[in-house]
């Protein structure tokens, strides 16, 4: 074998163990001493786990008895980002105001991994909250993109990207409420994927946008994605907005594609470089036999305005939990007013603290029908605008961000960093299912950085994303 | 537009504080994200009503509940001050 273990992909050491050219002892030591080695430069782990000798024996075990029947994920080490609860684990959300929380139970996600023989590496490093397009938000110092560590990895899921990335871990999850799974996937070179809004459960999330959130998975390729969704989806009673099979009508994926592209979103703000990769393989698609449609997505402009307003509402109503009264940050003052503003003021970092404000506000008399009202309508809008474009086409194609990994500071007018969402946020406001795959690379600053090509499908059409992700994973084969 | 008196008004709904000395530099930045978000403004939506989401009913039986106290001791320890199983907190109501 060529590759080292750690370097392997979920398909690669799921075939190496059952073909014992490996135990998982082996496979997990090769990811966890990776993960030690490279974690302090890039600051991808807030904490490596010990090795849990029960656990991969047990995952040996299921292999050497069941063989080829065992989950595939059965002994693979996954990293997982700190806002998936793992029972007795800290679960911060890279915030000082959860920094001595202890998880009380297991997510859904991780119930199901742990079911399927996962093991876990350790927690990821993240923008506080998964506020942040870069993970400089985070209260416990930056994560640095393997490909370039003068620049972001992206986020908020940038401690999971930069941990699979740099193979110290062989896949992980993130959270996704803006695009914080496919932009940092986009800017480290992975796959990533989010979900319908409802096939994962959110059970054990650490909440943000309750409307908007999905937990799924950062990749090495389109199979990992996909062989990790499949492990992690379903209904949930612990979670009423998980959606049955059957919700959405089933799509066929078709041999030949026809991907939608809205010319005139990307007319202006895109780096011409990166368009120039981007419009590269569109045409060697159409050259692979697909078919690329100009489509018209006229409110989509308005999306990522939309999105600012709903987002913080939603976080200053689920944030407003976080009061120094029964875990977390706590700190006492005079009075129990004092107690609330100290543990908050002190626990919450400026990002954070802004979006709350920003939500207070739009939800406040005499602003909310102007701001929260018009922009929850506004989604109706968009959907409907999207399934018309289905109507036509298989999947809706855009470049994942605007540009590649950016220079940490770089952006430290948060509109700035706002704007970095500007392609991902539809695919959360309309519930669609989006997947990033890497598409090339540009040359910036003397380095080759990845970029993203990103494919929204209609509800429940995970299987088209893939299909769509698959045929430009052999673009860059040949 | 947000005046500093404002935002100070916000976070107290919030409670949150702001320090002084950097209520200008933060009502700053909260004008240009609330001009960017003013654009939906221009937004035109379709007459009220036109639209409605698909409802269906996702109530589930409160049934097989887990077994009492099952989850206590693991709650009551991330308290910041307990009496036992109970939470502690500040007097809020004297009788004086």
């Amino acid at each position: 074998m060529n590759k080292a273990l750690n370097e392997l992909s979920i398909a690669e050491a799921a075939q190496a163990l059952r073909a014992r050219e490996c135990t998982v002892r082996e496979l997990w030591d090769a990811c966890a001493a990776a993960a030690r080695a490279k974690n302090e430069e890039l600051n991808a782990y807030l904490e490596l786990f010990d090795a849990d000798a029960a656990a991969i024996g047990a995952a040996q075990k299921r292999i050497d008895t069941e063989g080829e029947r065992a989950p595939l994920l059965c002994g693979i080490p996954l990293a997982v980002k700190d806002n998936i609860l793992i029972d007795e684990k800290l679960a911060s959300a890279a915030s000082k105001m959860l920094e001595n929380y202890r998880a009380t139970y297991d997510s859904t996600v991780i119930k199901k991994l742990k079911d399927a023989g996962a093991l876990f590496l350790g927690r990821t490093n993240m923008d506080e909250f998964a506020m942040g397009s870069s993970t400089e938000h985070s209260a416990f110092g930056v994560t640095r993109n393997p490909r370039d560590p003068s620049r972001v990895p992206g986020g908020s899921s940038g401690g999971s990207a930069a941990a699979v990335a740099a193979d110290m871990a062989i896949a992980a999850l993130g959270s996704d409420t803006g695009g914080s799974i496919r932009q940092p996937a986009a800017l480290t070179g992975l796959v990533g994927l989010k979900p319908t809004y409802g096939a994962v459960s959110r059970s054990g999330l650490i909440a943000m946008g309750s409307s908007l959130d999905q937990i799924g998975p950062l990749a090495k390729s389109v199979e990992d994605a996909r062989i990790l969704f499949d492990a992690i989806r379903g209904v949930d009673p612990l979670d009423s907005t998980t959606i049955p099979d059957g919700l959405y009508p089933a799509r066929p994926v078709p041999k030949k594609l026809r991907i939608g592209v809205p010319m005139k979103l990307l007319a202006s703000g895109v780096d011409p470089d990166l368009k120039a990769v981007f419009d590269a393989t569109l045409d060697a698609l159409k050259k692979a036999g697909h078919t690329v449609i100009g489509i018209d997505l006229p409110a989509s402009s308005h999306a990522l305005a939309a999105y600012y307003v709903i987002m913080p509402a939603e976080v200053s109503t689920n944030l407003a939990r976080l009061d120094g009264m029964r875990y977390g940050h706590a700190t006492r003052g005079k009075t129990l007013l004092d107690d609330y503003v100290q543990s908050r003021t002190e626990g919450f970092g400026p990002e954070t603290r802004r979006r709350i404000l920003l939500g207070t506000f739009v939800l406040s008399s005499g602003y909310i029908d102007a701001y929260y009202r018009k922009a929850d309508a506004s989604r109706a809008v968009l959907r409907a605008e999207y399934d018309r474009a289905f109507e036509r086409c298989d999947v809706i194609a855009f470049p994942t961000t605007t540009s590649p990994a950016f220079k940490f500071g770089e952006k430290s007018d948060p509109l700035s960093m706002y704007l970095e969402d500007i392609f991902t946020v539809t695919a959360n406001l309309t519930g669609m299912p989006a997947l990033s795959v890497p598409m090339g690379t540009v040359a910036k600053g003397g380095k080759d950085l990845p970029v993203g090509m990103h494919f929204t499908a209609p509800h429940g059409a995970e299987p088209v994303l893939f299909a769509a992700g698959t045929e430009v994973e052999k673009l860059a084969g040949t | 537009m947000a005046t500093t008196e404002e935002v100070k008004k916000l976070a107290a709904l919030a409670r949150i504080a702001i320090a002084d000395e950097d209520l200008a530099a933060f009502t700053k930045e909260f004008d240009a994200i609330l001009a960017y978000v003013g654009q939906l403004e221009k937004l035109e939506l379709p007459e009220a009503g036109a639209v409605k989401p698909a409802m269906r009913n996702v109530m589930r039986a409160d049934g097989e509940p887990h077994a009492p106290g099952l989850y206590t001791e693991k709650l009551a320890a991330q308290f910041p001050a307990r009496e036992g199983d109970a939470l502690s907190v500040k007097q809020i109501i004297t009788h004086e």
